[in-house]
């Protein structure tokens, strides 16, 4: 056994050095670096904001002259939205959700660690636009034409658009993280309804992501290309539609907020649940509430675009839509309130900033109603009045709700206690602080004060709201430092945390503060929702759990993954509705491949940004090297392969490939991601009328059909590879992959030759452009899928009996079945549609 | 709100906020109320919830947290519905069309007549007989603007490649400020507006006085050539030569309250510091610092003054 415990030390060891830094997987370091880089971006965010308060606070100020205003407005809202609400929350999920959820790590560590690199490169080389004088200067909402490259010619727009795609990249990594750890990765005996409440949240705002971030990916694709020459799509004169931007962006745009309120849900739910010392009253409801919302914030972004002209039938239903969205919130808000009602407080400071964020979120809601009223919202619109709403909603929403889960969490994290003094003080000075500055703002909306305007006129009203407002400005601020200050001195001088200083319910609990690297070296069996509250509630809850009792299968599996595996990392994976054990995953200790991936994307992103060429091969070749290095088979892995059992033995196998395997699940995240970026080139196109062809010749459908076709065949040997891998014939494996690869490689020399072949004219049309749109993506997809054929042709053709291969081979066989489908669409679309409709 | 609706649109929307804020201030104070009572109500020392406890209270979850919310957002549909019936464009016959034009950062005013040659062009400053409703055609030719005249209407979109329709009318004479209210660019925050609601004789007069082209009498030559020389090519003076599309329609310029789509007031001093060095005043406008001599200078200052 100690033999067993040294082992297993070794394999959750963390590198060290200067390069042990760089090739770090672990959640727990990136979390932490992630969520300092995060708060440190938060900090800019607010100096910004300090920036435009001291112009704001008196009337036809010179502290900043217009241009430099409007960069500093543009980068204060890019900064709060893309580099540090987000990008937080998943750090602090990065870090508690393995914790919560009773496993060991996130399911692609290379991933975790690629996401942060990423941001923290991205976000450096947005900021270093200012260094420059370059900064972006649209807002941050970017509208076009004032964003494309006739009236926005400078590259202050191109930085804007390039920074925000690598932090696309981030977000994306971690909500394929996300979704994979909370269905797979839990203790044994955590069944799906036994997740606790902020696990749903993050697996239900995973899933907004990829639904959300995916048309905001596609949309700055768009923009970046218009604004080189490239394609028209928001051009009107050639045939586009500034309007189409504004979808694009909203369809994001509004799932966006409450990709960043739902994980608040869910810490503020845990924070209660602890703080009153008793359960949820309704776990169901508040789970139902969070899908029922993130369904209903799909439907809602045309509320933001009510000033347009759109007809009263439109405006009629997102009203409708934006007002019912307050009935799930109402679910929530009133469940938390009941729990305190029937439960015993603990006044303790992170009750105290749920308490705050609820009362300013709740005044946010309200507001929210009367702006969802399109002719209210005609008067509000664009004004300080949606200012003063927008920071209730996301500051009392999600940022008081942030700080209630740090104080909950960072004795967990660090090991020291936070001060309860200072930690009150800094909650009542930003609470006071933030009404102060804020709530003058609905006034002064009222009074007429457009947004986005470097002054005022004296003798318009607006002198005393604004002069309030700064002093607020600079008391909240004076409240976050207040607990910046707190958490300094804790580190030094806190008391000793210990395992359970709240008496707090959950698995994170159950181990030492701060938690040791693999977290659980021996599992938790799990047997209800509250692990570690005593038999009381065991005894007195509400229905009796449908899924039976550890088993002693179960309790084989877990003695089997005690300080288990020693040579190589692995977790166990458990089925997603009952959490049963089901497999034992390897995992990857070290890699410094997401490091010079991450650097080579930045860099080939600012090599677009500039138009250098040498700059962008440069990326292109680091990032290719990354790849190679990434996918290079591992001899952890083969370890891992000799070690455990086979299918269908006693122990619990080994899920290396095919839909046992994380990796599947992974790749079917990102056909669900391709499968969005489809449907909103398919819309953008039908927006922008490309399925009429006026006088044009439609595209030729031969190649293009031909393509479809061979495609489709291709399944037949594809679906015949996954055979052959069953039955473990070395021959037929070859076979198969090599004429699938072979059909993928005919099928994309078709698409292209279509394409280049087609007559288009995106440069001078807009319509253009929305072909290109569908059948580049075609082309991009059928790319993908080349290159994973070709992975897997490597291996088969060098090693065609190994898992590791296999494992490539299907995770092809997804992306092929989507490429499959999606030339279909793309084909009716671009050419059966313009001949019949 | 502390601004005075002055006409039935902003009366309408006035209306409907003021139910809504009624309705929100009763919900958040009874909300406040309950939060703080489950806070310090006393309770047993131990607690010991049952499951029907839990149930009962689920029950009380969604009757105020689902049931009781819809009561009270429905009726406020409803009337959102309303009040957006009539508000809408089409609800009543306009008596007068005015086309608008957004550019950076000023704005261009067309009065359309029935017989083509009463149209007449004007900029930043809209005049309209009180009572009248008053149909806007809205777009733009570069960036996207909002025309927002708050104590009149909501605010309407300005959309290079489409036409928006809105409508203003003023219940009682007087002056309304408006503000671009979409951000368009370095000068988003000096894309001001002026909205003159008169009788309607005095607006028969000030229409009549603003299609007249402009004197072309001898007294003031020297200063139209030079005039049509610095510039001709961006602005137009109807009566002369000068027919440049790209500034504001200059023939009536001594009549605006303001300059620079309210920037400055009209006066002698704002209008010379504003043709010898427009960027000075309003960085990055359109209007570039044309060079020209102090006689010219001299010239043009004392001929746009004629321009009544």
């Amino acid at each position: 056994m100690e033999d067993r415990k040294a082992g297993f030390e070794w394999a959750w060891s963390q590198p060290t050095g200067i390069i042990g830094i760089l090739r770090t997987i672990d959640n727990i370091p990136i979390a932490q670096r992630y969520m300092a880089t995060g708060f440190g971006f938060f900090v800019l965010g607010g100096l910004l904001a300090a920036l435009m308060r001291i112009q704001l606070g008196t009337p036809d100020n010179t502290f900043l002259d217009p241009e430099t205003y409007n960069q500093v407005f543009t980068m204060h809202g890019t900064t709060m939205m893309f580099l540090f609400v987000i990008p937080f929350i998943e750090a602090l999920a990065n870090y508690m959700l393995p914790l919560l959820l009773g496993t060991r790590d996130l399911p692609f560590p290379r991933l975790t660690a690629l996401s942060y690199w990423t941001y923290l490169f991205g976000g450096l080389l947005l900021y270093s636009s200012f260094l420059f004088g370059l900064a972006p200067d649209g807002g941050w909402f970017a509208y076009v034409p004032l964003s494309n490259r006739q009236w926005s010619p400078g590259l202050n727009l191109d930085w804007w658009d390039i920074a925000l795609s690598v932090a696309e990249v981030a977000a994306m990594g971690a909500a394929a993280e996300m979704i994979v750890a909370v269905l797979r990765m839990r203790a044994p005996g955590m069944s799906i309804n036994r997740i606790p409440v902020f696990g749903w949240a993050m697996l239900v705002t995973a899933f907004m992501i990829i639904f959300g971030f995916t048309p905001l990916i596609v949309g700055t694709l768009m923009l970046e290309l218009d604004r080189k020459g490239l394609t028209n799509f928001f051009v009107p004169d050639a045939g586009g539609d500034p309007l189409l931007w504004q979808h694009l962006f909203w369809v994001f745009g509004h799932p966006e907020v409450y990709i960043m309120f739902l994980p608040a849900v869910g810490i503020v739910t845990q924070v209660v649940q602890t703080f009153s010392r008793r359960p949820v009253v309704s776990y169901t409801l508040v789970v139902l509430a969070i899908v029922a919302t993130a369904f209903l914030s799909f439907g809602l972004w045309v509320h933001h675009m009510y000033a347009t002209g759109l007809s009263p039938l439109a405006m009629g239903y997102f009203a409708a839509a934006s007002t019912v969205i307050a009935i799930p919130t109402g679910v929530q808000v009133v469940g938390w309130m009941a729990t305190l009602w029937s439960g015993r407080p603990l006044w303790r400071t992170p009750l105290l900033f749920a308490l705050a964020g609820l009362v300013i979120f709740v005044l946010g809601g309200i507001t929210g109603v009367m702006v969802a009223s399109p002719p209210f919202d005609f008067q509000a619109h664009d004004t300080y009045f949606v200012v003063a709403h927008l920071h209730y909603v996301l500051i009392g929403g999600t940022v008081f709700p942030l700080f209630a889960g740090l104080y909950y969490w960072l004795p967990k994290i660090t090991g020291r206690m936070m001060g309860e003094r200072l930690g009150w003080a800094s909650a009542l000075t930003m609470f006071v602080g933030f009404n102060l500055a804020f709530f003058p703002m609905h006034l002064a909306g009222l009074a007429g004060m457009p947004r986005r305007v470097y002054t005022y006129p004296a003798g318009a009203g607006l002198e005393t709201y604004n002069l309030l407002s700064t002093i607020g400005a600079f008391i909240f601020a004076t409240g976050i430092l207040l607990s910046v200050v707190n958490l300094i001195v804790s580190l030094r001088r806190g008391a000793r945390a210990g395992n359970n200083p709240w008496e707090a319910d959950t698995l994170e609990w159950s181990v030492t503060s701060p938690p040791p690297n693999a977290q659980y070296a021996k599992l938790p069996v799990v047997r209800d929702r509250h692990p570690l509250w005593d038999t009381q509630w065991r005894q007195e809850r509400m229905r009796p759990e449908e899924t039976p009792a550890p088993d002693q299968e179960m309790k084989e599996d877990v003695a089997q993954m005690d300080h288990w595996p020693t040579r190589w990392r692995g977790a166990l994976v458990v089925t997603v509705n009952e959490g049963r054990p089901l497999a034992v995953v390897h995992m990857p200790r070290r890699a410094l491949s997401p490091f010079i991936a991450s650097v080579g994307l930045v860099t080939l992103f600012a090599g677009l940004i500039v138009d250098y060429l040498p700059v962008i091969w440069t990326g292109a070749a680091l990032v290719g090297a990354a790849m190679i290095g990434w996918f290079w088979p591992l001899s952890s892995e083969r370890a891992a392969m000799e070690e455990v059992g086979r299918p269908g033995a006693d122990a619990l196998p080994l899920a290396q490939y095919g839909p046992i395997a994380n990796g599947y699940w992974g790749t079917w995240v990102f056909v669900l991601v391709l499968a969005t970026a489809l449907v909103t080139f398919v819309s953008s196109y039908f927006y922008l009328g490309g399925n009429i062809r006026v006088g044009v010749e439609t595209m030729p459908a031969t190649r293009a059909g031909l393509a479809t076709v061979l495609l489709f065949v291709g399944l037949a040997p594809m679906f015949a590879a996954l055979r052959a891998i069953r039955r473990e014939r070395a021959g037929a494996i070859r076979v198969t992959v090599l004429a699938a690869f072979a059909l993928a490689a005919i099928h994309l020399w078709l698409l292209l030759h279509a394409l280049f072949g087609s007559g288009l004219a995106p440069a001078t049309s807009g319509r253009d452009s929305a072909i290109l749109g569908v059948a580049g993506f075609q082309a991009v997809v059928a790319g993908v899928l080349l290159v994973m054929l070709a992975v897997s042709v490597l291996w088969v053709l060098l090693r065609p009996l190994d898992g590791r291969g296999w494992a490539t081979v299907w995770n092809a066989s997804v992306v092929y079945g989507f490429a499959a489908a999606s030339a279909v669409v793309a084909f009716a679309v671009l050419h059966v549609v313009p001949r019949v409709g | 709100m502390n601004r005075i609706p002055a006409g039935p649109g902003a009366e309408r929307i006035a209306d409907l906020f003021q139910a809504m804020t009624i309705l929100g201030t009763i919900v958040f104070v009874i909300f406040c109320g309950a939060l703080v009572w489950a806070l310090i109500h006393r309770r047993d020392a131990v607690l010991r919830p049952t499951p029907e406890d839990d149930r009962r209270r689920t029950r009380m979850i969604l009757l105020f947290g689902a049931v009781l919310p819809a009561l009270i957002l429905l009726p406020l549909l409803f009337w959102t519905y309303g009040t957006l019936a009539a508000i809408d464009p089409r609800a009543r016959p306009a008596d007068l069309v005015v086309e608008v034009v957004g550019k950076q950062w000023w704005w261009e005013i067309r009065y359309r007549d029935t017989v083509p040659g009463r149209t007449f062009t004007t900029a930043n400053e809209l005049h309209l007989p009180v009572g009248k409703r008053v149909e806007l055609r809205l777009t733009s030719t570069d960036v996207i603007h909002s025309f927002w005249v708050p104590d009149l209407q909501g605010k309407t979109d300005l959309i290079p490649g489409r036409e928006n329709v809105a409508w203003i009318e003023a219940s009682r004479p007087g002056e309304y400020g408006g503000q671009c209210a979409e951000y368009c660019g370095v000068q988003h925050t000096t894309m001001g507006l002026l909205v003159v609601a008169q009788s309607l004789e005095d607006y028969e007069r000030w229409a009549a006085s603003q299609r007249a082209p402009a004197p072309t009498d001898t007294v003031n030559a020297e200063g139209r050539e030079a005039f049509l020389r610095a510039c001709g090519y961006c602005h137009t003076v109807r009566g002369t030569t000068a027919g440049g599309r790209m500034g504001p329609d200059l023939t009536h310029l001594a009549s605006r309250r303001t300059l620079g789509a309210g920037l400055l007031l009209n006066t002698p001093g704002n209008l010379g510091g504003w043709i010898a060095n427009p960027q000075a005043l309003k960085p990055g406008t359109r209007m570039p610092r044309v060079p020209m001599s102090r006689d010219e200078f001299r010239l043009i200052h004392l001929y746009l003054q004629t321009l009544r």
